[in-house]
């Protein structure tokens, strides 16, 4: 065995240890029941407990759910409303979220700190009440939902006039409060990038004939699209399993694909089905992942070169 | 631990025996053999990549060689843990514990040898006087200036009295002032305490000033060894008379040998020139080369002299003490030349100035030549 | 170049007050008179009295500070080993295996989670006859499961930015590998360690999606007992509970936002002095 770099993290007895603990944590708590899921998906419901079977036979397995995952209208729309969901959340929170950025880092540092300690207190606070604080504004009888229903009435034509704007059980509903809950981890990584971007490089292009606009068009904008991609996935996959919202300002006709795995698993008890969605779902999520990784590894070769 | 007195040097503390380090398919270091006597303070001497850290490393034991052995006052060092080799080193970025004070880092290394508190601390101050930081013993490493941090990182590697001494690029983190004094002061500490220490630098002025024999490296392999004079003044091949110093060097071709005096003919300079050389035969090719301060620069033609050649002054630098000629020569090839300015004069007075004729000399003793390398 | 620019301020602004308006909406109608929770009807404190003598809401605070501080914990040894593991071996038998184990539970959405968790909890119980009822036990592992990622991304990147002939410089000074480790390495990674385990904490106690699936008869978390609350609409007590735990909250962070700011401020006073020192 060779012992090169004999430091303390090579020694074997306190290597085994530190690696074989977590990882036989992760293989069984973690893997397996995921593989679980995997086998799950090409079973069958069946009147017993636990709900499914397998063929009895050679090759045991069914693809009975994929067959309806893409067939079955319900499942398609469901995914393709988590994708229009989660991009409008995640377009929004950029939109928002850029210039909120941009405008920490032009602050003093102290002002600095206390900014982005505002931005990120929501996030230690709880999930749960941030939506719930949602579904008191939102309310037909809410101080916000009557100052925006007359702010409307004002501009509308008078036979378009409404009593209240509907905004709880939409999608819309959905989204706000998606952009909302997510805006944090939009503007911390941005602020991280434009944080570290050399200010001098706008003085040059100033310096070289450009508008403010051009500047930010031409150096600032195209050396911040790290911090865009590192934003826009951490708001587009929360936002694409996400549970929570949708089931609770959300329209139960119109559902994500979270609240459809959570109904299979749930009301219907078709373990196999929920197991499959969930995979597709998983596949949607790791498909953009693994794009952003060739692109980051390109970027790497290429700074290396 | 047996505490290391000054004592002459006995020729092979450390033995380096055809050591080998590949990295992959990467060859660090290449089949190197090296014998430092005690007490001694030897310096690695090469460019980044050349392999100095890496053997450094391996003395300090944080590499194990792919072949060759390494003895330490007789011992094999195979199969010994950094942790008990009697060898500590200075680190390039000093790696001072952030959450310990001085006077801890200091003592760090004492914790782990049989030694009562009392001993302990007195070292640590000991320590601490010898680098004279003791007013900062409880201050912590980030309260710290990059020159005192040096000098925590000296007095804790020295703490243990170690049988040799690593530092790696000791004063590279230091600007030009302080670089020069400490340089002074980690000679005049080695001196006192007698301790073996190898440096690794990539400054030759470093380990010229430093060391009291140098190693260059090159790839892998060590180029030359010796005293600083022996390097700069008789370097043994062409790639260390050019690492090492500035040097003026053409192709030349050997047209007849006389005894020690060697004439070659080199086209660049349009001129043959005598050498004092051994070991060539006339048809030969050869590099020839002359440092500029070996250059004698005149106005008048010199009497008698040989060597002799004729140029235009293109571009001239003042530095004060001395001053850095570039001459045209009639083929357009171009030679530096330093003149030191001994006496006060007016610019307009100088030895030269711009498309002035001058005639360079260059003494046979001062020319060198080089077989050419692959 | 720091310009002001009012179009970038305006948006800073209207963001600001995007993400508190609700949250100070909502404590305002937490001292309201009215059973209507959105209505105005004077001011009044019955709802907080009420909520500190509502012992279903006692106990299910009380559990979830359980469970989230033994998660917490756990999650963080476990969590930390890994980060140590990744950081500093450079090759063990399925390396790639462990990296991909420790970033999968960070995207992975929280439904599935829950699910495949509880599926391994009825199978479990199918084959080996344990767990055979969910409660602490169950919502406390699959806490620590998908807690301790956050923790080893945060060890992780701490120890790849810190420099390691640091812990050179002590094996060379004599010490064994498990002496740098005490000595050194984790007293360096603490801070990261401490806000790993803050965050492992948090999400603990914010959980409801995976603890509602991992969760069994009589095992009720201050989460799942608002989910349930909010469900059936807005009422005042939720609007004082919520109110307690955002001010909680905030006063935590504004606390150790003030410490950690005073330190830095230290530091950098320190930094000056030493370079002034030296000229």
């Amino acid at each position: 065995m060779s012992r090169a770099n004999d430091s303390w993290f090579n020694r074997r007895g306190w290597r085994d240890t530190i690696i074989t603990a977590p990882y036989l944590w992760l293989v069984l708590f973690f893997l397996i029941p995921f593989i679980i899921v995997i086998v799950m998906s090409f079973a069958k419901t069946a009147t017993q407990s636990p709900p499914f079977a397998f063929l009895p036979d050679w090759p045991y397995v069914r693809f009975e759910t994929y067959e309806r995952l893409f067939t079955n209208s319900v499942y398609i729309r469901a995914g393709l409303i988590s994708i229009y969901n989660a991009a409008i959340a995640t377009v929004l929170c950029l939109l928002i979220g850029y210039p909120m950025a941009l405008s920490i880092t032009r602050a003093n540092k102290s002002m600095q700190r206390l900014l982005l300690m505002l931005i990120i207190l929501p996030f230690w606070t709880s999930f749960l009440l941030r939506v719930y604080a949602w579904i008191g504004l939102m309310g037909r009888n809410s101080w916000f939902n009557k100052w925006l229903t007359s702010a409307y009435n004002v501009l509308v034509p008078g036979n378009w006039e409404l009593p209240a704007i509907q905004m709880m059980n939409t999608n819309f509903a959905v989204v706000l409060v998606m952009v909302y809950s997510y805006l944090p981890f939009m503007v911390l990584p941005l602020y991280a990038n434009l944080e570290k971007l050399d200010t001098t490089l706008n003085e040059a292009a100033m310096d070289l004939g450009s508008r403010r606009w051009q500047v930010f068009r031409d150096v600032t904008l195209p050396l911040s699209i790290p911090g865009i991609i590192a934003g826009g996935l951490l708001v587009f996959i929360p936002a694409m399993g996400e549970l929570i919202i949708p089931s609770l300002v959300g329209n139960a006709s119109d559902p994500m694909i979270g609240r459809v795995i959570q109904q299979e698993f749930g009301q219907n008890r078709d373990w196999p089905m929920a197991s499959a969605v969930a995979v597709a779902l998983l596949l949607m999520l790791v498909v953009p992942l693994i794009v952003y990784n060739h692109f980051e590894a390109k970027a790497q070769a290429g700074a290396k070169s | 631990m047996a505490e290391s007195e000054p004592s002459p040097s006995q020729g092979d503390f450390i033995r380096i025996e055809g050591v080998t380090k590949n990295f992959g398919t990467f060859k660090a270091v290449d089949n190197v053999s090296l014998n430092i006597g005690k007490g001694e303070l030897f310096a690695l001497l090469g460019g980044s990549g050349c392999g100095k850290t890496t053997l450094l490393r391996m003395l300090a034991g944080f590499e194990t060689p792919t072949a060759g052995r390494i003895f330490i006052d007789g011992q094999d060092m195979e199969g010994v843990p950094a942790y008990d080799r009697p060898v500590n080193m200075m680190f390039q970025s000093y790696a001072l514990f952030p959450h310990m004070t001085v006077a801890a880092n200091v003592g760090y290394g004492l914790k782990h040898e049989d030694m009562s508190p009392a001993r302990r601390q007195d070292r640590v101050k000991e320590m601490l006087a010898m680098v004279q930081l003791s007013h900062l013993a409880d201050r912590k490493p980030h309260q710290l200036s990059g020159g005192q941090r040096q000098r925590v990182a000296l007095a804790r590697s020295l703490a243990k009295l170690p049988k040799l001494l690593l530092l790696d690029e000791p004063l590279g983190a230091l600007d030009k002032k302080l670089r020069e004094h400490t340089q002074f002061e980690i000679a005049n500490i080695q001196y006192k305490l007698g301790i073996t220490f190898v440096v690794v630098t990539h400054d030759q002025e470093e380990a010229m000033t430093l060391a009291s024999r140098i190693a260059v490296m090159d790839r892998g392999i060590i180029r030359q060894i010796g005293a600083p004079s022996d390097i700069y003044e008789n370097p043994n091949s062409r790639f260390v008379a050019d690492f090492i110093g500035s040097i003026n060097m053409v192709e030349a071709d050997v047209v007849r040998v006389d005894g020690e005096t060697v004439e070659v003919s080199a086209g660049q300079l349009g001129a043959h020139v005598k050498v004092l050389a051994h070991g060539w035969s006339p048809g030969e090719r050869a590099s020839l080369a002359f440092r500029p301060e070996k250059v004698t620069i005149s106005r008048k033609k010199p009497a008698g002299a040989v060597n002799v050649l004729k140029g235009k002054v293109q571009d001239f630098g003042y530095f004060g003490k001395d001053s850095l000629y570039r001459i045209k020569l009639p083929t357009g090839h171009v030679l530096s030349v330093n003149a030191v300015n001994a006496e006060r004069v007016a610019a307009e007075k100088a030895v030269a100035t711009w498309e002035d004729e001058v005639y360079l000399t260059v003494s046979p003793a001062s020319a060198m030549l080089f077989r050419s390398e692959a | 170049m720091k310009q002001r620019s009012t179009f970038l301020f305006s948006v800073l602004a209207f963001g600001l007050a995007f993400l508190y308006v609700p949250i100070f909406s909502m404590i305002f109608f937490s001292f309201n008179k009215s059973r209507l929770a959105t209505v105005w009807g004077g001011f009044s404190t019955q709802w907080y009295g009420k909520l500190f003598s509502n012992s279903q809401v006692i106990d299910a605070a009380v559990l979830s500070i359980k469970i989230a501080l033994l998660s917490a914990t756990m999650a963080t040894i476990l969590g930390t080993m890994a980060g140590l593991a990744l950081a500093r071996f450079r090759q063990f038998r399925g390396r790639a295996l462990m990296s991909g184990l420790v970033t999968a539970p960070l995207i992975m959405p929280e439904v599935i989670t829950g699910i495949s968790s509880l599926l391994l909890f009825i199978m479990m119980a199918e084959w080996l006859g344990w767990p055979g009822q969910r409660g602490f036990t169950t919502i406390t592992i699959a806490h620590i499961t998908f807690s301790m990622t956050y923790v080893t991304v945060i060890v992780q990147s701490r120890l790849a930015a810190m420099d390691m002939s640091i812990e050179e410089a002590a094996m060379d000074l004599g010490s064994k590998p498990w002496q740098v480790l005490r000595d050194v390495t984790l007293p360096i990674i603490s801070p990261a360690v401490l806000s790993g385990w803050l965050l492992a904490f948090t999400i603990s106690l914010d959980d409801v999606v995976i603890t509602s699936f991992t969760t069994g008869p009589g095992y009720t978390t201050l989460p799942m007992l608002i989910w349930s609350k909010v469900k059936l609409g807005v009422t005042p007590d939720i609007n004082a509970l919520a109110s307690v735990i955002v001010t909680v909250v905030a006063v935590g962070v504004a606390i150790s936002a003030v410490i950690l700011a005073r330190a830095d401020k230290r530091r950098e006073r320190d930094i000056q002095m030493a370079i002034a020192a030296n000229k």
